[in-house]
Parts: structure tokens; C-alpha cells; sequence
């Protein structure tokens, strides 16, 4: 090797592609890059320019954005770009700018094709982009504000203190002198550290409660305190604070958990502010938060099924400031449960109390905390094994009835499938519920599998909870020693297929076929969710969302290492695809569905979706391969 | 009158005259093609100008004592550097090594040994440097001894047009009122070794010499500072010396 090129190949061999490119191809590569220096802020690649050489990052930082100013991509040392524009039309699409002083190597396109021939990893690194696919999600992580910003910055202030000794009068007047809302009321210490901590004299505290204005009504005013009573009489028993490091999404969790409008901020132990709802709210304008307490609010199933429209504005909000698929997914099923859970509330307020204790399942999307814009309802009762059919089932046939027709009013359509609580099979006492789940998976027939794969994300949302957690426990014990079960589930599973990807304005089927437009539920988000079932199931996970149960699957050896991460990033590219398209849809007043037609995906979006259909169908090859069915035994018959 | 005048501090000749004079002047073809290459009038903005990054290794610092062992040259643009299209030549020396007080990583003594001479080299030498801007790290190593070299070779002597990437960093760190405070302050003036100046630009360390990857590392740095205090529209008489 000519010692010139040393520092050259040196360098390039360190990063895919190159690194595993043969000695004889790294030489030739180091001697024909050209190259060049940008100074942080530069363009690099402008959009429309024509390209001929595929650009390798040797020092510095680059930043690729899309044809709208967006960010695709942040690239450091060794990275490359441009390849998408050399094996297409010469035409840069996404242009690049220096983030940094950066010195890039240039590889002539001659050479570059020839390292695609000569090299089949470095032909599939640049065809596929294979970290495109994580880039793609992970950018879209970044994005999302409200995950990853801190409740601390929420805080403009330091919180009011006060001590307990003082009187509610004088509370009230510092309150109000600091144009605060909320105080927090400190004491000396107790022998409970928790709350405990040092002020900027080195004296010793202990936050004992918070006092707000509704305080004051609700506690002193009301009940005609005398304005000298001190303020620690008037405190709560439990303080529910938050740690300053938390998200303004956890921060609004835990206020909702709690219904409480303050929440004092942490920082370790000592106080560093007081986070009021409307901050949150403030900040976070989509209001997924005011649109259930809305449902609550609501005295009458018309009510509430005026609300439909405030749901997909709210959809579309939340899209488009950047949450991600598991977001959205679980604020759509937290308003479909409130939904729920309200047309019960109401519906016991006419019907009068249930005759026996009973459980409101829900399955399905709803179950794993994946609810889209577009769904039909799926639920059943789970009844106490007190009931007695001939007395108690018209209660429970009328309570179902209202709901299931007080959610379609709200826009989630009858099942077609007629897994809802007013089907008699579907509106049974726990006992029997337990004898469908073990025959399901003791003798499992086509039907039975359909069942399955709908009842086995389940949930409860209203009710005697223990019952739907018994029968979570059942499907995890016994599933994983089912290895029938487990085999027809997973052929189960390989019913619906994904594409192969998209050819100009056409869907490309694996036979070649050309379809106008792609269910991306059908072929996308349903099989992969199919597919992770199994898995968990096979695990003896008692997760239902999808991500949660990939998160258990990998703490098994259920999978090659890697192919959990990459079903992830798969899952959240296609149902994010789904859920782009429905906004789209619902944007330009059509009614959105779970169609997409290629002509409306974006050229980066195919190639992400063609990655995702790609690890698709492999982990389908797989399934079939890792539950074989098992040689024949004797329950099995 | 007084008959004297203020004279710059530094008189630049003006190059593409004396490059055309020394062209119909010389009797050698080599040189006579050199020089009618010429070189770009000074008004001629530095981005438009092809240059030619030249490094060499020699014996010593004396161009009248010491000899050229090897010479690199990389052509390119303040967009490109053509590396693909670099240059090499190992020269022998005329003088015997003393292998003590020069050692030479990359180059064995039998390597120098059958190395041609630079009479030998010269011709493809100006070859690839005809048309094309010098820009050397160190003026007062590649031109006095090129120059010395075309002397006892040619019989005539090389002068041409350089840039020098360390007197554009002497500007900013040793002539500048900032470096002169600095001096005023005994704190160490800053370093305008090629390594120490790239590393100011952010560009990478290179490990080793070598004639070749000096030249890279030379021509990456002139780029960083066109990008950094200087603009692609600088006529290039501002520049070179």
C-alpha cells in the first residue's frame, strides 16, 4: 500500500459501508476521492443540483434536510450521503448543509458503481440505507416535544413558601402579593426524609402540603375557619409532587391520575416551582387532556357524540406538533375508553346500579393502546359468576346496547365481526370466559384462532378490573406450554402479507402484480401486530401494547438480538405512515381510512416503507420456522 | 525635489510579465513551456484560479547545502482537491545522506539510491505545474530550492508565483494586534506549523510526513482559510508572493 493512502483507508475502513470493502477496493478508493472543505453553515449539496459523486463526512457534521426545509438527517464522521441521488437521477433531493467546519472526501460516480458490482454488503448498504429506516424513527423522536421536554421548563418562578405555623390570613395576603395561585407549606423536619431539605441558610425543612386558592374556598371560607387558624391545619394527607427531570407529558399524567390542577416541582428534594394545568395546557395545545375531561363532563350520549369532531381535531393536532405512533395511539385509546367508561356512567344512572358486579372489557386496538382515528369497537362483559341469566342478562343487554350505540353515534362503527358485549356469547360470567380461553387454546380451529387474536389483547375499562387481570393471567400461563397453540396462532399470523414496496404510482405485490392503493392496517400494522402477539404469547407476556410486548420479548432469547429493535422501528414507520395519511385525509375533507395511494407517498416515506415491509416479511418467515407444529400428541387430536 | 521615494514593504513583482518575459528568454523548452503557461493576472478572483498544492522533502533548510529527497504535488480549486490526479517523485540527493541527522520513515536509503536525479524529474515536475498557482506551507523551502535546482540543472534559474498558507496564518497570529498583545503579555505565540493551523479549522490530524500528504494537508488548509477570513471573489494578487 502506498503510504499516502494510509490515512486515507485508515480512516474510510473504520465505517460501514467501507469497512468491509477488500483491501485491493480500499486502495483504489483511497486514491480517487476528491476533496473538499466547507465551513460550518455552508452548503454542501443544493437542491436540484446534478451529483456525481457520493459524498463521505472525513471530519465535522452535516445536516440533510428534505425538499420542504425539514430535517431528514444529521450525519457525523464517516457518514455518506447522497447515494440516493447517484443510483437515481443525478438530481440532489436532499440537499446538505456543513452543521460544522467539515472536510468531505468526494468518491467519483464511476467508482462508486463499481463498488456496488464488486461489493454486494456495500450495494445493500446504499440501496437499502439500512440505518435509514432507525434514522427515520429517530428523528421523529426528537421531534416530539412533549416526551422529551423536562417539566422544569414549564417553571417560570420559584414556589411561595410559607410556614405552617402561619395564619390563613397572612398566607392568603403572600399569596396574593406574589400574584401566585399556590404556595407550598413547609415545617421543620420529621424523621421522613423524603421531603426534606436545606435552604440557602442551611436551615432545615420539610415540604408538608401545598395550599391553593380552591383551598381557601373549599377549606377556610366554607367552613368558616377564623382567618388566624394556621395553614398546616388545613393540608392534605398526601403530597404528590414530581421530579424536575420528568416530561411535561408525565408531569400531565400524573395530574390527571390524581385530578389535582397543581403539582409542586422537585428538584431532588428541594422545591423549585409549582406547575399549574393551564401551563401544561399552555404548552401543550393539542388538549387531548381537555377533550376528556369534556367526555366527563358530558350529561347525555348526544352530548358526547358531539364530541366526534374535537377528537379528530384533536388527531390532527397531536400529528402534526410530532407525537409518534405509541402517543397518539394511546391518547386515542384513553378517549375511547373515557367514551366508555362515560356511556356506562350514564347508562347506570338510568338503568339503576348493576345486579351483580361486572367488568367492561375492552379488546382489540383499545386493549393495546393503539387506537386509531379509523376504528370499529370490539368489546364484551365479563360478568360476576353470581349472574344469573334469566334475571340479570336484560340489565346487561340494555347496558351493553347503549353503549355500543352511544360509540357508534361517537364515531366507532358497530364490529362487523360482532365481538360486542350485546352478542350473549360475548356477555358472560368470568367463570365461562375462562372455559372459552382454555378451549381456545386447548383445541384451537380456525374460528377459535380468529377469536383469539381479538380477545387476547384485552383489557379492562370499566369495572371489577380483577376479573379481565384473571383472565391476562390465564392466557400467560397457559399459552407458553402450548406449543399447538403456538403454531396455529403463527400460521395464524401469516394470513396477510406485506407488499414488496412501491413502483411508480402502483403497490408492487412479491408476484409482481400492481395494485392503485395499500390498506396499511391490512398489510402493515394487523400483520406485524399478529406477529408480535405470538411472541408475547410465547413469552408469557401479560403486556398488550405491541411496543411493550416487543420490550418483553426481548428479555427472552425469543428472538435474534437486533430483530426486536428493527420490528420496532417498523412498527412505528408504518403505523406512523397510517396515521400521516389519515390527517391527510381528514385535512382535505375526505373520510380517512386506512388506504394509501402511492402517488401520495413521499420518495423518503417509500423507502422507509419498503425497509419496514422488508423486516416484515423476514420476521414472517421467521414465525413459521420458530413455532413448528409440534409432533402430534394426545390433548392435540 | 527628493529624489527618494517611499518604498512598500514588500515589492511583488508583477509575475505574469515576468512569466511571459522569461518565456521568450529562455533557451531550455521545458522551461520556455512552463513559463508560457503563465499565470493568472492579479486582478483574477482566487476561486477561479487552478492551483497546485507542492510539498517537498529536503535534506536540509539551505538550498545551496541540501538536497530535495522527494517531491509531491496535488492539483485543485477552492472547490476540489484532485487528489486523484497527485503527483510523487523521489530525487537522489547529490550529496551523500548522513543518516544520523535525517531519517526518512517512508523512504529507505536504496529507494533514494535508485531514485533519478532531478535533472531526470524537472520536466514532468513543471509539466504538472504549468498553468496552475502554487501554494506551499513555508515559502522558503519548494521556490529556493526548485529554483537552486533549475540553476545547476537547467542553467537557469525557477522563479514563480507562490501562495503561502503560513504567512496567511502569520497575518492572523503574528502580525495582528492581538498576537502583538500577546507578545506584550510573554504568552507563547501561537504555533503556524501546518498541524497546529489545520487543527484551528477543524480539519483532521494527519499522522507522519509525507511529501504527498503535506500537499493534501496544505491544500485543505488553504480552503478552510478562503473559507474562514477570505472570500472566493479575493483577487488573487492579494494573496500570493
Amino acid at each position: 500500500m502506498e503510504v499516502e493512502l494510509r490515512e486515507i483507508r485508515q480512516h474510510m475502513s473504520r465505517f460501514p459501508p467501507f469497512e468491509s470493502l477488500s483491501d485491493d477496493l480500499l486502495d483504489e478508493l483511497a486514491g480517487q476521492v476528491a476533496v473538499g472543505y466547507f465551513k460550518a453553515g455552508s452548503d454542501i449539496l443544493v437542491l436540484e443540483q446534478e451529483l456525481h459523486e457520493l459524498c463521505y463526512i472525513r471530519s465535522g457534521a452535516v445536516e440533510v434536510y428534505r425538499r420542504n426545509g425539514d430535517l431528514y438527517n444529521r450525519l457525523g464522521e464517516g457518514d455518506i450521503f447522497g447515494h440516493f441521488s447517484l443510483l437515481r437521477n443525478h438530481r440532489v433531493r436532499f440537499p446538505a448543509r456543513a452543521l460544522e467546519d467539515t472536510l468531505i472526501y468526494f468518491i467519483p460516480e464511476p467508482l462508486f458503481h463499481r463498488l456496488c458490482e464488486a461489493d454486494e454488503h456495500f450495494a445493500d448498504f446504499v440501496e437499502l440505507g439500512r440505518p435509514r429506516m432507525e434514522a427515520a424513527v429517530e428523528q421523529h423522536k426528537q421531534a416530539n416535544d412533549m416526551m422529551i421536554t423536562r417539566v422544569r421548563k414549564l417553571l417560570t418562578r420559584y414556589p411561595v413558601m410559607i410556614v405552617a405555623t402561619t395564619t390563613v390570613q397572612e398566607a392568603a395576603r403572600q399569596i396574593g402579593d406574589a400574584q401566585a395561585s399556590a404556595a407550598l407549606v413547609l415545617d421543620s423536619p420529621d424523621d421522613n426524609p423524603r421531603y426534606t431539605f436545606t435552604d440557602s441558610e442551611d436551615r432545615p425543612w420539610m415540604v408538608r402540603g401545598i395550599l391553593t386558592d380552591s383551598d381557601f374556598r373549599t377549606r377556610v371560607v366554607a367552613e368558616g375557619l377564623p382567618p388566624d387558624t394556621p395553614v398546616g391545619e388545613l393540608l392534605g394527607e398526601r403530597l404528590i409532587t414530581i421530579q424536575s427531570d420528568e416530561s411535561v407529558h408525565e408531569a400531565m399524567l400524573c395530574m390527571l391520575r390524581n385530578n389535582i390542577h397543581h403539582l409542586p416541582v422537585l428538584h431532588r428534594r428541594r422545591p423549585v416551582g409549582i406547575v399549574h394545568l393551564s401551563d401544561i395546557i399552555r404548552y401543550e395545545t393539542h388538549s387531548s387532556l381537555y377533550l376528556v375531561s369534556n367526555i366527563f363532563n358530558q350529561s347525555s350520549a348526544e352530548g358526547l357524540a358531539k364530541l366526534a369532531p374535537d377528537v379528530r381535531a384533536a388527531f390532527v393536532r397531536m400529528v402534526e406538533e410530532g407525537a409518534n405512533s405509541q402517543m397518539v395511539g394511546s391518547a386515542l385509546s384513553t378517549i375511547g375508553r373515557s367514551f366508555t367508561r362515560r356511556l356506562l356512567e350514564l347508562a347506570e344512572e338510568e338503568l339503576g346500579p348493576p345486579p351483580v358486579p361486572y367488568c367492561f372489557m375492552v379488546n382489540g386496538s383499545m386493549a393495546r393502546n393503539e387506537q386509531s382515528i379509523v376504528t370499529d369497537q370490539d368489546h364484551a362483559l365479563v360478568l360476576s359468576d353470581t349472574f344469573d341469566a334469566k334475571r340479570h342478562d336484560a340489565y346487561f343487554l340494555a347496558l351493553a346496547q347503549r353503549v355500543s350505540d352511544g360509540l357508534d353515534a361517537c364515531g366507532y362503527t358497530y364490529c362487523k365481526g360482532d365481538v360486542m358485549a350485546t352478542n350473549a356469547k360475548w356477555r358472560q360470567p368470568l367463570s365461562v370466559w375462562k372455559r372459552y380461553f382454555s378451549d381456545w387454546i386447548d383445541n384451537p380451529t380456525p374460528e377459535r384462532l380468529l377469536h383469539s387474536s381479538i380477545f387476547f389483547d384485552l383489557d379492562s375499562s370499566f369495572g371489577e378490573e380483577a376479573y379481565v387481570e384473571q383472565l391476562q393471567d390465564l392466557v400467560a400461563q397457559k399459552a407458553p406450554d402450548s406449543p399447538l397453540f403456538l403454531a396455529a396462532m403463527a400460521r395464524n399470523a401469516l394470513n396477510r402479507t406485506p407488499p414488496l414496496g412501491f413502483f411508480r404510482t402502483f403497490v408492487m405485490e412479491k408476484d409482481g402484480k400492481q395494485n392503485n392503493s395499500i390498506n396499511l392496517k391490512r398489510r402493515g400494522t394487523a400483520p406485524m401486530v399478529d406477529l408480535i402477539r405470538v411472541h408475547a404469547l410465547a413469552c408469557g407476556s401479560q403486556a398488550q401494547n405491541s411496543f411493550e410486548r416487543l420490550d418483553a420479548i426481548g428479555n427472552t432469547q425469543l428472538l435474534a438480538p437486533g430483530a426486536g429493535e428493527k420490528l420496532r422501528y417498523a412498527l412505528e414507520l408504518i403505523a406512523m405512515a397510517r396515521i400521516r395519511h389519515q390527517v391527510i385525509d381528514i385535512q382535505q375533507d375526505r373520510v380517512p381510512d386506512n388506504n394509501i395511494e402511492p402517488e401520495n407517498v413521499e420518495d423518503s416515506e417509500r423507502h422507509n416503507l419498503k425497509d419496514a415491509f422488508q423486516v416484515l416479511s423476514n420476521a414472517q418467515k421467521f414465525l413459521k420456522y420458530r413455532y413448528p407444529i409440534p409432533a402430534r400428541t394426545g390433548r392435540s387430536r | 525635489m527628493p529624489s527618494y521615494r517611499l518604498t512598500p514593504q514588500r515589492s511583488l513583482p508583477d509575475w505574469p510579465g515576468y512569466l511571459a518575459a522569461r518565456a521568450g528568454e529562455t533557451s531550455r523548452p521545458e522551461l520556455a513551456r512552463y513559463f508560457a503557461a503563465g499565470c493568472p493576472p492579479p486582478e483574477i478572483p482566487i476561486g477561479e484560479v487552478p492551483l497546485v498544492a507542492l510539498d517537498m522533502e529536503t535534506t536540509g533548510l539551505d538550498a545551496r547545502r541540501h538536497d530535495i529527497v522527494s517531491i509531491g504535488l496535488v492539483p485543485f480549486t477552492l472547490g476540489r482537491i484532485h487528489w486523484a490526479e497527485r503527483r510523487y517523485w523521489l530525487v537522489r540527493p547529490t550529496r551523500p545522506l548522513s543518516s544520523e541527522s535525517i531519517t526518512f520513515h517512508h523512504i529507505t536509503h536504496s529507494e533514494i539510491a535508485e531514485a533519478p536525479d532531478l535533472a531526470v524529474v524537472l520536466p514532468d515536475l513543471l509539466e504538472a505545474m504549468a498553468g496552475r498557482l502554487a501554494v506551499v506551507h513555508f515559502r522558503h523551502i519548494e521556490r529556493p530550492f526548485l529554483d537552486e535546482g533549475a540553476q545547476s540543472r537547467l542553467g537557469e534559474g525557477l522563479r514563480f508565483p507562490v501562495i503561502d498558507t503560513m504567512s496567511l496564518e502569520a497575518l492572523r497570529h503574528r502580525l495582528s494586534l492581538w498576537a502583538r498583545f500577546r507578545r506584550w503579555m510573554r504568552r507563547p505565540p501561537v504555533s503556524i506549523r501546518l498541524g497546529d493551523s489545520r487543527a484551528r479549522y477543524g480539519l483532521p490530524a494527519y499522522q507522519g510526513h509525507h511529501a504527498l500528504l503535506d500537499a493534501l494537508a496544505t491544500a485543505e488548509l488553504f480552503q478552510a482559510q478562503i473559507a474562514t477570513h477570505y472570500r472566493p471573489e479575493v483577487p488573487v494578487g492579494e494573496l500570493w508572493s
